[in-house]
């Protein structure tokens, strides 16, 4: 399990995180939306060693790793997708997946290969092909097959559905509950309403880097406070 | 094999020298691999070369004792200059290392166990071809089994994107220090080999000219191939024996070459066998 304990962030006088806390559990996924920059990307970057921590604490499966460089938190078992899509875009579809599988013994085998983009919804792709020319959902999906490969206890999803077409963040929302349905912690952040609601077991909402609310889908959706932060967009379709 | 035998007896020293130049290139190209455009080479070559001119003449140790301390010189001042350019990238890393450069030939001009401007002459001339070849081959079989390795996949992916190879675990400090300290052995060998196969040896052999001569050999076989590396540097070296005229123009016609193949072959020599995505080995 993640836990984030009063969790702060500050960039020069700025403070992009006051006092968070949540806990990633394994096989549930925890939604975190709010307005742009409420802090949510610092969040995941706070706990991935990217940024800093101003104060708090962050335990990964009771040990803590607030502080560890970012190469030594991937290998505790945290894996990430990206706002914006970091494949190894000259890699074909096999490298970014051994690249995924590093921190692990030995290479992807054909078999494992093949499960990971199962996993991620494009089991049909070309796996010769170039990473930057697969058309963007495939990229997008691509990522989360990457981060996959590290066998990892908690993945965390940066914008995952960002450029899909409705009937693509759909099938994300299959992909995203299948992963949790293995044992795997989610962490979504996402703009998509809809798709918070059908993926999301649970949800914290930020704003200004606070915690606002937290609960169900549906009962941060009636918070009269999410409904002022968003000044009512999106807000009723989690409802 | 007879015409073999006549060319290597009338050009048996351009010969080593395309063996030397090889070695040189491809220690560039191991920092280039991992997205370092990091311009010591010409340094490390010359710590090398002192190092095993002087344990030649002043300790008289054989040629390989002399070559092993020369590499294990070379690669620890590289190890030890990767800490202070460890944030540097680009250009940035570029006029560091140079500067770094620049630094030790000021040393070599300056200090008397070097021999000053003047330098060292009367190094044992034994570094034969079958030397100096054997030595190339060694670089190459041991570039051939580390591409299979981990490490050349960590290499390529810190060269893709850093940002995104923390992020699969990968300790990106440890990976650039080991590369620029891989290439800097390999440089150092390159630079034992020079001193033993020169008989004469000064700071200006290791100056700013001998980088730029490195680094266009490697862009002109293609930045981030080794073999490309390698035909660069041979090409670049018989051209002014097989042109007879232009020797007296190297810089001249090593610039014109450099921007023909900037402007039409941005992807050097090695483009015209690499095409598509990038392959990570098995």
């Amino acid at each position: 399990m993640l836990a984030l304990h009063d969790v702060g962030v500050r960039y020069g006088g700025v403070d992009a995180l006051q006092s968070v806390s949540l806990e990633v559990e394994p096989g549930r996924v925890l939604g975190l939306i709010g307005p742009n920059g409420a802090g949510k990307t610092t969040l995941v970057n706070a706990t991935t060693g990217l940024a800093p921590l101003a104060s708090g604490t962050i335990d990964l499966n009771g040990a803590r790793i607030d502080g560890l460089p970012p190469h030594r938190i991937a290998r505790a078992g945290i894996a990430r997708t990206y706002q914006n899509i970091r494949l190894f875009g000259a890699l074909d579809v096999r490298g970014n997946l051994a690249a995924g599988w590093y921190a692990r013994p030995g290479r992807p085998g054909a078999a494992d290969v093949r499960a990971l983009l199962d996993r991620a919804g494009i089991g049909e792709i070309d796996l010769d092909a170039r990473a930057s020319t697969l058309p963007y959902g495939d990229q997008r999906r691509l990522e989360i097959a990457r981060a996959l490969a590290a066998a990892p206890s908690i993945v965390m999803l940066d914008e995952p559905a960002a450029g899909m077409n409705p009937s693509e963040t759909v099938r994300l929302v299959g992909t995203i509950r299948a992963i949790a349905a293995g044992g795997i912690g989610v962490l979504l952040i996402e703009h998509d309403m809809s798709l918070v609601r059908a993926a999301c077991d649970s949800v914290v909402v930020l704003n200004f880097g606070i915690v606002i609310a937290r609960g169900t889908p549906a009962s941060v959706a009636r918070d009269p406070v999410v409904v002022e932060a968003y000044l009512g967009s999106g807000a009723e379709a989690l409802a | 094999m007879s015409a073999l035998v006549d060319f290597y007896a009338r050009h048996s020293r351009l010969v080593d020298q395309i063996g030397i130049n090889a070695i040189l290139a491809l220690s560039l190209s191991v920092s280039l691999q991992a997205g370092q455009l990091a311009l010591a080479q010409a340094a490390f070559m010359g710590i090398a070369a002192y190092v095993s001119a002087i344990l030649a003449m002043n300790a008289h140790w054989p040629l390989l004792a002399t070559m092993v301390a020369a590499v294990a010189a070379a690669t620890l001042v590289a190890a030890l200059l990767a800490f202070p350019v460890r944030r540097l990238r680009g250009i940035f890393l570029a006029i560091a290392t140079v500067g770094f450069g620049e630094i030790v030939r000021v040393f070599a001009n300056n200090l008397s166990i070097t021999g000053g401007a003047e330098g060292i002459s009367g190094i044992p001339n034994d570094a034969t071809t079958p030397v100096i070849y054997g030595s190339l081959a060694l670089v190459v079989v041991v570039l051939v089994l580390l591409a299979r390795t981990k490490f050349a996949l960590a290499v390529t992916l810190v060269r893709e994107d850093e940002y995104a190879a923390r992020g699969v675990g990968i300790d990106v400090g440890a990976i650039r220090t080991a590369s620029l300290a891989l290439g800097g052995a390999i440089a150092g060998l390159g630079g034992a080999l020079y001193a033993h196969a020169a008989f004469f040896i000064a700071p200006t052999d290791f100056g700013f000219g001998r980088m730029e001569e490195i680094l266009v050999w490697c862009v002109i076989g293609g930045v981030t191939s080794p073999l490309g590396a390698v035909l660069g540097a041979a090409l670049l070296s018989v051209l002014p024996e097989v042109i007879r005229f232009l020797a007296d123009y190297r810089e001249i016609t090593d610039g014109i070459i450099l921007l023909a193949v900037i402007l039409f072959f941005p992807g050097g020599i090695s483009s015209l066998w690499r095409r598509g995505a990038v392959r990570v080995r098995s």
